[in-house]
């Protein structure tokens, strides 16, 4: 594959010139744009394969930028945030974002997003088969294995689980796990989330308490990750 | 004591107050005045209004003295029960009566006004003495990585072939750990001004409090250096519908806080427990306690141990108190008699044992 492109749409030079760096030393295409009107220009003229998105833009909110650029825009878009504030990123996501930084974020933070978002916007297909570290989730067959041996989940457990697996390394939002997980008047019984996050990281960690899986966003959501 | 009252009572308040009084001593002087003579309920009424004046506004004042006025005239000055006078002397009384009393009026509204200023003045001292000591603390947290980070950068600007692979890579990593530091003293700084602003609303949500700790632990594993945390959580702890990332923030900056404190391979414990549908939340360490002098002090902004050489803003806990307090809970700080300290949070939420029930 060709060296990916990315467009950056941030009006802060300063950032701009590092993501610039951080990105071309890691081989990637960079293109950048200081507004949300020469950002939208740019993405039309030419798609590129990733977006990275201001939501403080001067010109425009970030947030109707999104949503104008998801009217026809499939590939990841990754909202960079300088507010810490759920509320914000939350709506990012619900209005299609694939993940989000805050600003000040670790380089290494930002490379394992931007690489995920690749991931699994390249593998259409959902890859029916994990495995690393002994542990094997194989999704066609609905097994999971951990250290070869079966780990009995139950069928809500399993879908929660495998919805995870599915979207390796995206963050899913509390609303639309138990959205998907349980049916849209779960919305707001959290609870059951909870619960059932804590028996699956019992059943598939090495440690529940400091989980290498199942990792908690706090007050977004939860995000599932493979390490290699 | 009079004071307090003054402030409290609204003006209709006064008004009444102040006719019930004269009503209450005038009845009083009636009853007795077979053995009283009417000069001296004047006297006695004097004094009723003079202490109505030291308390109240101006215009109860004057209702007040009009009101003793009459009552004195038609109820006491010969001939009684009519507002006639055929003495003299007890005209002039009259006379001096109204003009003692707004005498006394006059004085006591400018003897209230130099307090005021009075007061006014030492707020402002005590306001800017509050601000150069958040000037002296801020200017020093900010200034110091700041320095670090130009004093870095200059270097490798300008000296760059003459520094060693090491050096540079000693500064860059002194870089790295200024600018940590400088955003964790913006965090606190950027929490102290929403809750200064009255703009926190705690987002409650169902919690699990064993997440949320080993979350807070986690995260702040590599800022600990080799202290042992040490988390007891009962399994059996109901979920506590509070928000996460405030009481997160509260529990990290005790955390932290703890850290600062005490010396390495110190072990700083975390409990969690529930007690009459409240959440109690409790980190102690085995450090050297605080100054039992100091222990009231602790949460107050900007405030910071004398005698110390750690490093802060004196917002970690105010902010801890804030959060806390914005759940309608409370935050506490004991010196443990084995030594080290304890702070406890109790936060009164609702809580489901949903997760010690049999699903499915």
């Amino acid at each position: 594959m060709n060296s990916a492109e990315i467009l950056i749409i941030d009006d802060e030079m300063q950032i701009r010139r590092l993501l610039e760096i951080t990105l071309e030393s890691n081989e990637f295409k960079v293109v950048e744009a200081a507004t949300a009107k020469d950002g939208l220009i740019a993405a039309a003229n030419h798609p590129p394969d990733m977006i990275l998105l201001d939501i403080g833009l001067p010109d425009e909110n970030g947030q109707i930028v999104l949503q104008k650029l998801r009217e026809w825009y499939n590939k990841p878009i990754i909202i960079l945030s300088v507010l810490s504030d759920e509320e914000n990123i939350v709506k990012a996501l619900d209005n299609g974002a694939n993940d989000y930084l805050v600003k000040p974020f670790r380089t290494g933070e930002l490379l394992a997003r931007i690489r995920s978002a690749m991931r699994s916007s390249t593998t259409e297909e959902k890859y029916p088969v994990i495995d690393c570290n002994g542990f094997q989730i194989d999704l066609s067959a609905r097994t999971v294995k951990k250290n070869n041996e079966l780990i009995k989940l139950t069928a809500t457990e399993y879908s929660l689980l495998a919805l995870l697996v599915k979207n390796e390394g995206k963050v899913l939002t509390h609303q639309y796990l138990l959205r998907e997980v349980w049916g849209p008047g779960y919305i707001n019984q959290s609870q059951y989330l909870r619960v059932f996050i804590a028996q699956l990281r019992k059943k598939i960690e090495s440690d529940p308490n400091v989980p290498e899986h199942i990792l908690t966003e706090s007050g977004i959501g939860y995000r599932f990750i493979v390490k290699d | 004591m009079s004071g307090i009252i003054t402030n409290k009572a609204t003006k209709a308040q006064q008004y009444y107050f102040s006719i019930l009084l004269i009503c209450l001593v005038s009845a009083i002087c009636f009853m007795c005045s077979a053995f009283v003579s009417y000069r001296v309920v004047a006297l006695l009424l004097l004094l009723t209004v003079s202490f109505i004046a030291m308390t109240f506004n101006s215009y109860p004042v004057l209702i007040a003295a009009l009101l003793s006025a009459l009552i004195w005239d038609f109820f006491f000055v010969p001939p009684r029960f009519n507002f006639a006078i055929h003495d003299s002397v007890d005209l002039f009384m009259l006379l001096m009566y109204f003009i003692i009393v707004l005498v006394n009026t006059a004085m006591t509204r400018k003897i209230r006004k130099v307090e005021r200023a009075a007061q006014q003045k030492e707020d402002r001292e005590q306001t800017v003495e509050l601000y150069n000591t958040i000037l002296n603390s801020l200017s020093h947290e900010l200034r110091t990585p700041i320095s670090t980070i130009i004093g870095a950068t200059d270097n490798l600007l300008t000296e760059f072939s003459k520094l060693s692979e090491q050096n540079r890579h000693e500064l860059l990593t002194e870089i790295s750990k200024a600018s940590i530091r400088l955003d964790r003293q913006v965090e606190n700084l950027l929490n102290m001004s929403r809750l200064e602003s009255g703009f926190i609303k705690p987002k409650k949500d169902w919690c699990d409090i064993n997440e949320l700790a080993h979350d807070v632990v986690n995260r702040l594993k590599e800022n600990l250096g080799n202290r042992t945390i040490n988390v007891q959580i009962t399994e059996n702890l109901p979920l506590f519908k509070i928000d996460f990332g405030l009481i997160e923030q509260a529990l990290s900056n005790l955390i932290y806080n703890a850290a600062l404190y005490t010396q390495e391979h110190s072990i700083i414990k975390i409990t969690a427990g529930v007690k009459d549908e409240k959440l109690l939340l409790t980190v102690e360490d085995n450090g050297k306690g605080f100054p039992e002098d100091e222990i009231d002090k602790v949460f107050e902004k900007f405030y910071r141990l004398k005698n110390t050489n750690a490093g802060g803003t004196g917002l970690g806990l105010s902010i801890v108190k804030g959060f806390v307090e914005a759940h309608n809970g409370t935050v506490q700080l004991v010196n443990i008699p084995e030594g080290g300290a304890r702070f406890t949070i109790v936060i009164p939420a609702e809580t489901t044992y949903i997760n010690n029930l049999k699903h499915e």
